[in-house]
């Protein structure tokens, strides 16, 4: 004769039978002994699997790094030198349209040009040349305005530097400079 | 010679080592994705190629000592 299921030789943690636990438990009674049982070889069996996985993680790196070649950016004009005074900013998209970029003129008169996109995680930073520093509102991060380097917050590593040139009084983006320190 | 079965007790020890070996270059190896890639993100690829074989390097150890825990546990020793 088979035994029901109040009969199963089960235990669980309150002591009490099947019939007195709560639904969602007698909807998936399991056996819980042998549910909270890990073996030594079942531990170290997850543990490789997360190597493996940390290193196909790495060897995905590496080959998109290999086949990843940034061509030579695009030469755009974003805005005519008389037209940023100091503390002024110019917004722009550069290399391509979904890529939104700062244009800021310092309060010493020198141009610097930030790709907006947060080094932590792509929110748009926000500009405060009067304080000196980008701000981040998502993570309260900062970056410092003069370098773009990080000084508070989540973020670890500097906006990417767009480089500039000025020709005939207009202010060109040339390249992409990504940076980790 | 033959040499001698090994206890449950030196197993158990032997085990337990083994897994402390395989946890250290677990981390190790997060260490090492972290690291790489933040400065992947950032641009540099110079050592991406480096710490890809590092990380792979770790995988066939913590294989090896994944079959020694195997033929272990199996009463080999």
């Amino acid at each position: 004769m088979a035994l029901s299921i109040e009969d199963a030789p089960r235990e669980y943690p309150d002591g009490r039978p099947l019939s007195a636990q709560p639904r969602w438990r007698q909807d998936f009674p399991t056996d819980i002994p042998e549910d909270d049982e890990v073996s030594r070889r079942e531990f170290t069996k997850f543990l490789v699997l997360i190597s493996g996985a940390f290193a196909v993680g790495q060897c995905w790196i590496w080959l998109t790094s290999l086949f990843r070649r940034e061509g030579r950016f695009p030469e755009l004009a974003i805005a005519r030198e008389k037209d940023v005074s100091p503390g002024k900013i110019v917004k722009f998209q550069y290399p391509t349209d979904d890529v939104p970029g700062l244009l800021i003129r310092l309060q010493d008169g020198r141009l610097v040009a930030y790709g907006q996109q947060c080094t932590h995680l792509s929110c748009a930073v926000i500009p405060e040349p009067d304080k000196g520093y980008l701000h981040c509102p998502c993570h309260e991060g900062y970056f410092e305005i003069s370098e773009g380097r990080p000084i508070g917050g989540p973020p670890r590593r500097p906006l990417p530097r767009i480089m500039l040139a000025v020709r005939s009084g207009v202010i060109y983006a040339t390249g992409v400079e990504r940076r980790t320190v | 010679m033959i040499r001698p079965r090994l206890t449950r007790a030196q197993r158990a020890t032997i085990l337990v080592g083994i897994n402390l070996v395989v946890i250290l270059l677990v981390v190790l190896q997060l260490w090492l994705l972290t690291a790489t890639m933040n400065a992947w993100l950032g641009g540099d690829v110079s050592v991406v190629g480096a710490a890809a074989l590092a990380s792979l390097g770790c995988l066939v150890v913590n294989v090896a000592l994944l079959r020694r825990v195997f033929y272990l546990e199996e009463g080999g020793g």
